[in-house]
């Protein structure tokens, strides 16, 4: 035992000064930035060999080395941008080092939020759209970079406008067009473009008028062609309540538009009221005296 | 010990005894309820013999009930079955005669007019059904004879139909993110206020569907306290049409038990829609209809299926306004029956008597349902 702790201490003692030493030699020379996807380098210097690790959002690399050598990636080894650790590592030495990965500065893909998805005709600022702007590897660019957008409907109006995406988004408003149809909704950001579809339905009927004739022994109600108040006929499969009051009784029939036009056959009863309606929009009256 | 196994076989021959005895002498109701037919009682009565056949209608037994009619004769024992059980797929095919009830209108010795109501378990809830029978002596017993109700005969034809379809194609789980979905349909509640009643808080109001799409629709009330805390969270289940065609209009009401308004600061309304597949029919006429006064206050009128082919279900709803056009109450009832194309089915739904004095107008909708999904 009086002979086994000094050599223990010896041996501790030359362990220390051996690394300090090697660790004065260990070293790591790493670019601070590289753009994602692009081939890069690491310096190491030292003697020996060791281990170097890239650690980083969603990907990990490991190489062998000898010290004193530079590592070459070559291009796509990183793509995913964010900040990365890169730890150099001989026996019981470390180095570490930061690298961040940048987005590529061309936008290569957008993603549009158009909404909605349909809305009527002729509304103020009810079109948005918000556009994310990716590189080729779906990193967003947080750089500024200038986006466009325009809305074209199939009457051939057009709409434009453009913004400058701050931190990779960017988006505008837009009005419905005053004519039904699908209208196409495109974003363009350098060469990369994406469109969407908005369609403009027709707004509520504007002007609800019927005509009643005897049809046998019942009354035939039919609808003129129901617009709305731009003029576009009304979409097909809208309710439209034909209601007959008589005596003290009444008579309804919910009836679905077929090509602008909705038409039913009620009963007849002489100094009937006829009235129509749609929704909230209430039409003509007729008082059938036959 | 020796006591403790001789409790053990004395209960055990007790308990076999009482099973033989059960079994060959059951009691009546226990027998009628296992399908025998000791309940039924000698016909010597006018009430005896409708119980009777209120008895063998519960028990399904078309054949005993059909052999026991005094009018047979006009009709076959399929269409007493189907008279009953519905002659196209209906509510009361899948119903089950819960209980009856019978009330004597008149009686001679010879014959006799007797109500006959039957409630009615069915998957919406119990419907009652009432038909007055005429009973009459023959021998030393009385019969039945049954007012058979004759679903109309609709000639073999072809019926061409062009309503409008809707199908949705919803955003895949594949598509990227960013891609365009379909939006609901909008909605819109045109009317909505709170009303007192003995049983507790009611909601009513009417919501449209705004869209130029079919929606699926649901609505959800809840009654905040003055502090903005939630008091209590109700839906309008079945007192709401669900399916809305594009503008179309339904009521709702949304019953509140044992809540009191004076408790309440505010009511937040979460109307809900979703894109639904549907088709623009059948359509539904409804006429005659009538708000009859109190006694037996009432909304009634006749249902015609204006399509080529039957309606399984319709689900009634009568929105009552008051003078100013108020909605004052919503009463709801469905059809028992399968609307037959063409032929008017009857309908009148009870209104309570204290808001029937209140109701100046009405409207009434009908949404309807097909045995494979709603139309």
């Amino acid at each position: 035992m009086r002979h086994i702790l000094p050599c223990l201490c010896a041996a501790l003692a030359f362990v220390a000064i051996h690394a300090a030493s090697a660790q004065e030699q260990l070293d790591l020379i790493s670019p601070k930035s590289i753009v994602a996807g692009s081939a890069f380098s690491i310096q190491s210097s030292g003697s020996g060999t060791a281990a170097l690790y890239i650690v980083g959002p969603d990907q990990v690399l490991e190489r062998s080395l000898q010290l004193g050598t530079a590592v070459s990636f070559p291009a796509a080894s990183l793509n995913n941008a964010g900040d990365y650790v890169v730890i150099l590592s001989s026996d019981s030495r470390a180095r570490t080092a930061w690298l961040e990965v940048l987005p590529q500065t061309e936008p290569a893909k957008i993603s549009l939020l158009a909404r909605p998805s349909r809305l009527p005709v002729d509304v103020s600022n009810a079109i948005t759209g918000a556009a994310y702007v990716f590189d080729s590897y779906r990193n967003l660019i947080v750089t500024p970079i200038k986006v466009s957008f325009e809305l074209s409907s199939p009457s051939g109006a057009k709409q434009s406008s453009s913004a400058v995406a701050n931190d990779g988004a960017a988006w505008t408003e837009m009005n419905s067009t005053s004519s039904e149809g699908d209208d196409r909704f495109v974003a363009h950001a350098g060469r990369a473009s994406v469109e969407r579809e908005i369609r403009q339905v027709p707004g509520n009927p504007c002007q609800l008028t019927m005509t009643a004739q005897q049809s046998g022994n019942r009354l035939e109600l039919q609808t003129a062609p129901i617009h709305d108040c731009s003029g576009n006929i009304v979409a097909d499969g809208t309710i439209v309540t034909f209601t007959e009051t008589y005596d003290d009784g009444q008579s309804t029939a919910d009836v679905p538009v077929k090509r602008g036009i909705a038409n039913v056959e009620m009963p007849d009863y002489r100094g009937a009221m006829l009235s129509v309606a749609s929704g909230v929009v209430l039409g003509n009256q007729i008082r059938w005296e036959k | 010990m020796r006591a403790g196994r001789l409790f053990a076989a004395l209960l055990g021959l007790a308990t076999v005894a009482l099973v033989v005895i059960g079994t060959l002498w059951p009691i009546p109701s226990a027998a009628a309820f296992a399908g025998g037919r000791s309940l039924l009682q000698s016909a010597s009565t006018p009430e005896a013999a409708v119980r009777n056949l209120g008895d063998e209608i519960r028990r399904h037994d078309w054949d005993l009930a059909y052999t026991g009619l005094a009018n047979k004769s006009d009709f076959t024992e399929f269409e007493f079955e189907h008279d009953l059980t519905g002659y196209y797929p209906c509510l009361r095919t899948y119903a089950n005669l819960e209980n009856f009830d019978i009330q004597p209108l008149h009686s001679t010795a010879d014959d006799a007019k007797i109500r006959f109501i039957t409630n009615w378990s069915t998957v919406v809830g119990p419907v009652t059904a009432s038909r007055d029978l005429n009973v009459t002596r023959s021998g030393a017993e009385w019969k039945v004879n049954w007012p058979i109700r004759r679903e109309p005969i609709v000639p073999p034809q072809i019926v061409p139909e062009d309503y409008l379809r809707w199908d949705v194609i919803f955003r895949g789980p594949g598509d990227d993110w960013g891609a365009q979905n379909v939006d609901s349909p909008h909605l819109s509640i045109v009317d909505m206020h709170p009303v007192q009643r003995a049983e507790g808080v009611v909601v009513l109001g009417e919501l449209m569907n705004e869209d130029v799409v079919p929606a699926y629709v649901a609505i959800t009330a809840t009654l905040q306290s003055k502090d903005q805390s939630p008091i209590a969270t109700e839906s309008a289940f079945d007192m709401i049409s669900h399916f809305l065609l594009p503008k179309q209009v339904t009521p709702f009401l949304i019953s509140f038990p044992g809540q009191s308004l004076s408790g309440v600061g505010s009511i937040r309304m979460t109307p809900f829609s979703s894109l639904v597949s549907a088709a623009a029919g059948p359509v539904i006429a409804i006429d005659n209809e009538h708000l009859n006064p109190a006694p037996d206050s009432s909304l009634s009128g006749e249902l015609v299926n204006e399509s080529g082919r039957p309606v399984s279900v319709a689900h009634i709803l009568g929105t009552l306004y008051n003078k100013s056009g108020q909605v004052v109450w919503v009463v709801g009832q469905y059809t028992g029956w399968a609307l037959s194309p063409q032929d008017p089915a009857p309908f009148n739904i009870p209104i309570p008597e204290d808001l029937a004095k209140n109701a100046g107008s009405q409207r009434t909708v009908v949404t309807t349902f097909n045995y494979g999904g709603s139309e």
